[in-house]
């Protein structure tokens, strides 16, 4: 009886003008098998928090092009670890410059994404975070 | 506290990590809802269901929205409704995954502690819902949630199963979608106690309105009682009860037509009630509950029962065309196996 799924959250924070990234990862995504809440564009950091608890998602992964990504991701990071939900993965993906990357991922970021990088790989990425968050 | 005491007292991780247990089908989550099960009972559970694209999702949102505002449907110890939204997309038969977007389209109600809304895959089930959406309507039932909303997956003519498990539903439709012939034909849409145009300021809302409404005029099962409730007289409640479906135009990314839906909403609600449909209602979704329920069980002890091997044996003589299905049957069942 037991048929667990993965869920996974895909949103954009910011202010962004388009999603197509985000669309193909939550595409190749649902391809893997994941469950991919999707919630489009322009989400505030509280926003993705709450979405993340209502769908008790098992991460959440992030597309920032903007530049905003240093203001953004310490609010969600904050917002999810007042909910609780500390341990919960975050994966960040778009333009992020490499000298960003390791503070991000000192904040608890577990992988960052920049452009180019294939499909198969952030897959991979988000089995590994859910697989380990599950203990398992 | 236990998960069972964190649920009742509001809280919501605690109430999303139990909706997860019981879509996963673990136990402990099926034990929880045991415990909660007496607290269910109170909540309005409303249906909105329709062809793919006709707006369900920014209906809801409008609706929610407004309720929340106060506006439609107020308890008895006022203050606006508490909501939840369960919202049902389809699971790709291929890969096992899903896309679930509906949180999109119902952006305006983000930060409203009041609201809870959660996305759900259908997981292979074929009716419009997903196999535990009624349980995870049970679980935020007994969470204190006044009314419900049940949005399907974008459902063709044959996804009916929300209607055994909402006490209202709203079929939404949209122009263009199809002429007088498909207005008549059985399925979804007799099954809407409401039936919403919406999109209703693009051109062929008129025909569509006008093909929907003499669709219910050509009349209707036996079983439908007929009379708009606005054309009801005082006696009415005693002398046979009538519903007809109302059909109302909406145009729901500007709110056109809402109020006129809540208002419709809270009326259907007065009608089941005053009419003793509420509890007709109630007693068939319980009853084909237990009902399902005691299948599962049946087909797994029976299963359990004999060899493991033997309803093996008997698949393939029927493979094979020596035995049909039902004699196989019969066969397994009296243990008169090969």
């Amino acid at each position: 009886m037991n048929q667990k799924k993965v869920r996974v959250l895909i949103a954009k924070p910011g202010l962004d003008g388009h999603d197509r990234g985000a669309k193909v990862v939550a595409r190749a995504l649902r391809d893997a098998g994941f469950e991919v809440i999707y919630t489009g564009l322009r989400q505030t950091p509280e926003m993705i928090a709450e979405a993340a608890l209502q769908e008790d998602v098992d991460a959440v992964g992030l597309s920032v092009l903007s530049g905003a990504h240093m203001a953004l991701i310490p609010r969600v990071l904050e917002l999810l670890r007042a909910q609780g939900q500390e341990q919960l993965p975050l994966l960040l993906g778009g333009i992020i410059p490499d000298e960003d990357i390791p503070r991000l991922k000192e904040m608890g970021v577990v992988e960052v994404f920049g452009p180019g990088t294939a499909t198969d790989q952030v897959i991979q990425a988000f089995q590994r975070a859910t697989d380990a968050a599950q203990g398992g | 506290m236990s998960l069972v005491e964190q649920v009742k007292s509001g809280e919501r991780l605690a109430l999303a990590r139990l909706l997860s247990q019981l879509e996963d089908g673990e136990p402990a989550g099926q034990e929880a809802l045991n415990q909660l099960y007496p607290h269910t009972g109170k909540a309005h559970l409303i249906g909105v269901t329709g062809a793919p694209g006709t707006g369900k999702s920014t209906l809801v949102n409008q609706l929610v929205l407004e309720l929340r505002q106060g506006r439609g449907w107020t308890l008895l110890e006022g203050g606006p409704p508490r909501v939840a939204v369960l919202a049902v997309d389809p699971t790709s038969p291929f890969t096992g995954g899903a896309i679930l977007g509906d949180r999109i389209r119902m952006r305006d109600l983000a930060g409203d502690p009041g609201v809870f809304i959660r996305s759900m895959a259908s997981r292979g089930a074929l009716g419009g819902l997903a196999r535990t959406t009624g349980s995870l309507v049970q679980v935020l039932d007994a969470a204190g949630f006044d009314l419900i909303f049940i949005e399907t997956v974008g459902a063709g003519q044959a996804e009916v199963q929300i209607a055994s498990t909402a006490y209202t539903t709203v079929v939404v439709d949209a122009p263009g979608l199809g002429d007088e012939v498909q207005a008549i034909k059985a399925g979804i849409l007799e099954i809407g106690d409401l039936i919403v145009v919406n999109k209703s300021d693009l051109p062929g809302a008129e025909r569509s309105l006008k093909a929907l409404r003499s669709s219910l005029e050509l009349g209707h099962p036996a079983r439908r009682r007929v009379r708009a409730p606005a054309q009801a007289s005082p006696g009415d409640e005693e002398n046979g009860e009538i519903w007809m479906p109302l059909v109302l135009p909406i145009t729901a990314t500007t709110g056109e037509g809402i109020p006129e839906l809540l208002n419709a909403l809270v009326q259907h609600r007065r009608y089941l009630v005053g009419s003793g449909e509420l509890a007709e209602r109630v007693r068939s979704r319980i009853r084909s509950e237990m009902e399902d329920r005691l299948r599962e069980r049946l087909l797994r002890r029976a299963l359990a029962a004999r060899p493991s091997q033997s309803f093996e044996a008997m698949l393939e003589r029927v493979l094979a065309r020596e035995l049909s299905p039902q004699t196989a049957i019969d066969a397994f069942l009296d243990g008169d196996g090969p």
